[in-house]
């Protein structure tokens, strides 16, 4: 049985980020292979639903805007060099979507058709009804098929493999299906696996969330940055968390409270159900904190869109809030609340996905690269524009996988000894082996993920971040000790779930660092015991390295300004 | 309400593997799905029991399973809309895939059937400079095959993949009607040519099961039909299926009535001999007992024959 493979760029991650990445290193002539641990159609892009955004110029809207916008948006946190290429390739990358088959809604012209998002003044998401997480996603594949891109489908990695010099030479991963282990050898590894929602309870994200790829690039020596920065989406279903789509209130629909107001009135005069989604879900937890909700919600109302509309463009909603909410948004507001919905921090890359510094500001693993929702450049800083994501995923997974396969090519295949295919075997197997003591993987999840949601919600304070901080530590205890009751090999999901709950307990100690580290509120960071954003102090990133022996270190990088002082922050 | 899941479970670790049924009781809420229920197995019960799930939202497509015998995403269906109180509700892996274990089926072949009809654009000529400029109806109307999501739901409860392997079968088809009908490909003649071979589009024998399992709308026998009409259209060299098709309509617009004998005549061919006299047994024992249907000139057309001609001058105008 092959127990290595050889590949000069290796992409972690079958998701928008991960397959672009792969098509922009196998362009460059490299050898690459994706390793996922699901099919790359089941990945969690499908569940961006309402677009993408590009100022694209011939139409009159300039790249400043969509770059001001998203500097604002993250609350003056955002690099704005980064930014500024995402702003200025947006329309190229577009573009290039529609070229590989992305059926893009068209305006009457048949030209591409545009809607409305938060924290923008114009429409400028492009989108394919409701599903375009969806639509761009199987495209991709579609491309990936077409140039017979390598997919390790259903393999779990387990950890970054390094040479001597401390360069990343690949990964250790293990076949779901068979419970074989190998190592994938490469040149230049890309980290492209995504967010980590199920550290919180409940979340958008799909039970596969679980941030491994953060986790695995955090322990191999590359730093997280911005953990603390966790988006609370303004409109999602009670209970399991599923998302409705800001499409909703982009094309139009309101917000109101028990009484019947649209209460964002109040809150953002200007803009008000489009202020960006910080501002929103706050504005929401307010009026459920005050008694102005209902069950802990307030509604979002479609009615007056009409019919035709809500069928065309929100589609997907409808049938989803027929479905799991036993409501038609063409009769009845449903009841929506904050959810958690994404990782604005993640693994610390610079411009083309690296995840080192040339310039030797902040140091860093060389041949790792990264890109979307695991990656942090930073780009969306404190609080991430609606359809920014799926952006951020084909720019800078270009980007990514672009410098990833040129790197590759210059380099050898670093030398190292198979003897950690037998270590990676050990470790499972001691997993494995584990004696019985009645705790579960899935009770530990759950515990953690309450306590996260607790500690680290919509408002914050220093009393309830560290009652979460603690029980995040103890969970680790427990977790050292928790058994595995399937002891087969053949698609053992409970050896899976009890090695994502490891990665999930990294993800959630830097989170929880990073959250009691910021004495300020910025973006989605927001402290009931510091008010206030504190430019003086914080107009800088938190970076956290692992540490083997010992809590993990700080370390500090200032904010990036090219042309946009910070201004205080009104919609 | 309690309920007794009665799941399918197969672990191919177990000395001389055979799949088994178990049963789990279990209390549920009006609100609760097939997944919340087996999640919970898992998670209180029985953390072997095996089985693909992510989204919980009916998106990504794993958890395609077979629901008291009908496949459906186990995320999308209620347990209350499948069983009353103290009922037993069936979950099995999907049909016509291997199962590697308990609700885990092998979808390799399903993906190499999708990889069979090229799905990725085809355009002729370089890329505009610009997007391709396309009508605003054109695309909404793919919106409708683009929510598939590969679930493989159809492809389990298909009746014609069941007795005939090599059918491409109906996800593989929608995905190619998908760029057929998309106006910016420029291969539609040779795909639909290619869809015309045995295993393709006419294999179809429209039992309509893909459409009523579908979770997300996408028709697939619909698509299907589509393609047939455009594949005549297109002048692709005839087949059984669409002389069938052709001579079934001339038949109805002749004689208001089905010549069943000049039908088999017409789709095989008069030449097609081996195959017609396949037929004589059959035409043996329908003799005696008075079935053998007239045909040609002695099956007279039916009374009111112009109403039906009428209805096909009609439906052959131009929208």
């Amino acid at each position: 049985m092959m127990t290595t493979y050889e590949f000069d760029v290796l992409v972690m991650g079958a998701g928008l980020a991960g397959l672009r990445a792969a098509l922009a290193a196998h362009q460059t002539g490299a050898t690459v292979a994706v390793i996922t641990k699901v099919h790359p159609v089941r990945s969690h892009s499908n569940a961006a639903q309402g677009g993408i955004n590009a100022a694209l110029t011939d139409r009159g809207d300039k790249w400043e805007e969509h770059a001001f916008e998203t500097v604002k948006g993250s609350d003056y946190l955002g690099d704005q060099d980064a930014v500024e290429i995402l702003a200025q390739e947006a329309g190229q990358d577009i573009l290039a979507l529609e070229h590989m088959g992305v059926i893009f809604n068209r305006n009457e012209e048949g030209r591409l058709g545009t809607r409305r998002f938060g924290g923008q003044k114009r429409a400028r998401t492009f989108f394919v009804s409701d599903f375009t997480g969806q639509a761009l996603l199987h495209v991709l594949y579609e491309q990936a098929m077409k140039v017979r891109l390598p997919v390790f489908e259903e393999w779990f990695v387990t950890s970054l493999v390094k040479d001597e010099q401390g360069r990343c030479g690949g990964v250790l991963a293990f076949e779901i299906r068979s419970g074989r282990v190998a190592l994938f050898k490469a040149k230049a590894v890309v980290i492209a696996a995504g967010g980590l929602g199920r550290v919180f309870e409940p979340s958008t994200n799909a039970l596969i969330c679980t941030g491994d790829g953060i986790a695995i690039a955090y322990r191999g020596g590359a730093p997280l940055m911005d953990m603390e920065m966790v988006q609370y989406h303004p409109t999602t279903l009670r209970g399991k968390g599923l998302l409705l789509s800001e499409a909703a209130r982009g094309e139009g629909a309101y917000l109101l409270n028990s009484k019947g107001e649209r209460f964002m009135e109040q809150y953002a005069p200007n803009m008000m159900e489009l202020a960006s989604r910080d501002v929103v879900s706050r504005a929401e937890q307010i009026e459920i904190n005050e008694g102005r909700g209902i069950n802990g919600c307030v509604l979002l109302d479609c009615r007056h869109l009409g019919k035709k509309l809500i069928r065309e463009r929100l589609s997907q909603i409808l049938d989803e809030a027929k479905s799991f909410a036993n409501i038609d948004l063409t009769e009845d507001p449903i009841p929506v609340c904050p959810g958690m919905h994404y990782m604005m921090g993640g693994v610390k890359t610079d411009v083309e996905g690296r995840c080192w510094d040339l310039a030797g500001a902040w140091r860093g693993v060389p041949g790792l690269f990264a890109a979307g929702e695991a990656a942090c450049l930073s780009l969306h800083g404190g609080n991430r524009l609606g359809a920014n994501s799926l952006l951020d995923t084909v720019v800078f997974g270009r980007r990514a996988g672009r410098c990833a396969g040129e790197y590759a090519k210059t380099l050898a295949l670093s030398r190292i000894s198979n003897g950690v295919v037998k270590d990676g075997e050990n470790g499972i197997k001691k997993i494995l082996a584990r004696p019985e003591t009645g705790d579960t993987v899935a009770r530990i999840r759950h515990e953690m993920g309450c306590a996260m949601t607790e500690g680290f919600g919509v408002f914050r304070d220093e009393e309830e971040m560290a009652h979460a901080q603690q029980t995040v530590g103890s969970l680790r205890e427990r977790w050292n000790r928790v058994a595995i009751h399937d002891k087969g090999q053949v698609f053992n999901t409970s050896l899976v779930r009890a090695l994502e709950l490891d990665f999930m307990l990294d993800c959630a100690e830097t989170i929880a660092l990073g959250a009691v580290t910021r004495t300020e509120s910025r973006g989605a960071h927001f402290r009931t015991d510091c008010l206030n954003r504190d430019d003086d102090h914080w107009l800088k990133h938190i970076l956290i390295h692992h540490r083997a022996d010992g809590p993990p270190q700080l370390d500090f990088l200032p904010v990036r300004i090219t042309r946009w002082e910070p201004e205080v922050r009104v919609y | 309400m309690l309920t007794t899941f009665r799941i399918r479970r197969f672990n191919p670790e177990m000395e001389s593997p055979q799949p088994y049924f178990q049963d789990y009781q279990l209390v549920t809420e009006r609100s609760d799905t097939v997944l919340d229920a087996l999640i919970r197995i898992r998670e209180t019960v029985d953390e072997s029991l095996t089985l693909r799930c992510s989204c919980r939202g009916a998106i990504c497509g794993s958890c395609g399973m077979r629901i008291n015998g009908h496949a459906a995403l186990a995320c999308k269906t209620k347990v209350a809309s499948m069983v009353s109180s103290d009922e037993t509700i069936h979950v099995e892996p999907m049909n016509n895939m291997p199962v590697i274990k308990d609700l885990v089926t092998d979808m390799a072949g399903f993906w190499e059937k999708i990889r069979q009809v090229q799905p990725w654009l085809q355009p002729t000529g370089p890329a505009p400079e610009g997007e391709y400029l396309a009508a605003p109806e054109a695309m909404n109307h793919l919106t409708g095959v683009m929510h598939c999501i590969m679930c493989g739901a159809c492809v389990s409860d298909c009746a014609a993949l069941e007795v005939n392997p090599d059918f491409v079968g109906p996800a593989a088809l929608a995905k190619a009607y998908r760029f057929v009908a998309d106006p910016r490909d420029g291969n539609s003649s040779s795909r639909l040519r290619e869809l015309n071979d045995p295993g393709g589009m006419w294999d179809c024998t429209r039992c309509m099961e893909c459409i009523e399992v579908c979770p997300k709308g996408v028709g697939a026998m619909d698509r299907i039909m589509t393609l047939r009409a455009k594949g005549i259209e297109h002048g692709v060299p005839s087949t059984c299926g669409s002389r069938h098709t052709e001579a079934f309509a001339d038949i109805i617009e002749q004689k208001g009535r089905l010549d069943e004998p000049m039908l088999a005549v017409r789709t095989f061919g008069l030449t097609n001999l081996r195959q017609l006299f396949s037929f004589l047994p059959m035409i043996l024992r329908a003799l005696p007992r008075r079935k053998l249907p007239i045909s040609g000139p002695l099956f007279r057309p039916i009374p009111g024959i112009d109403r039906i001609r009428r209805l096909f001058r009609r439906a052959k105008e131009p929208r």
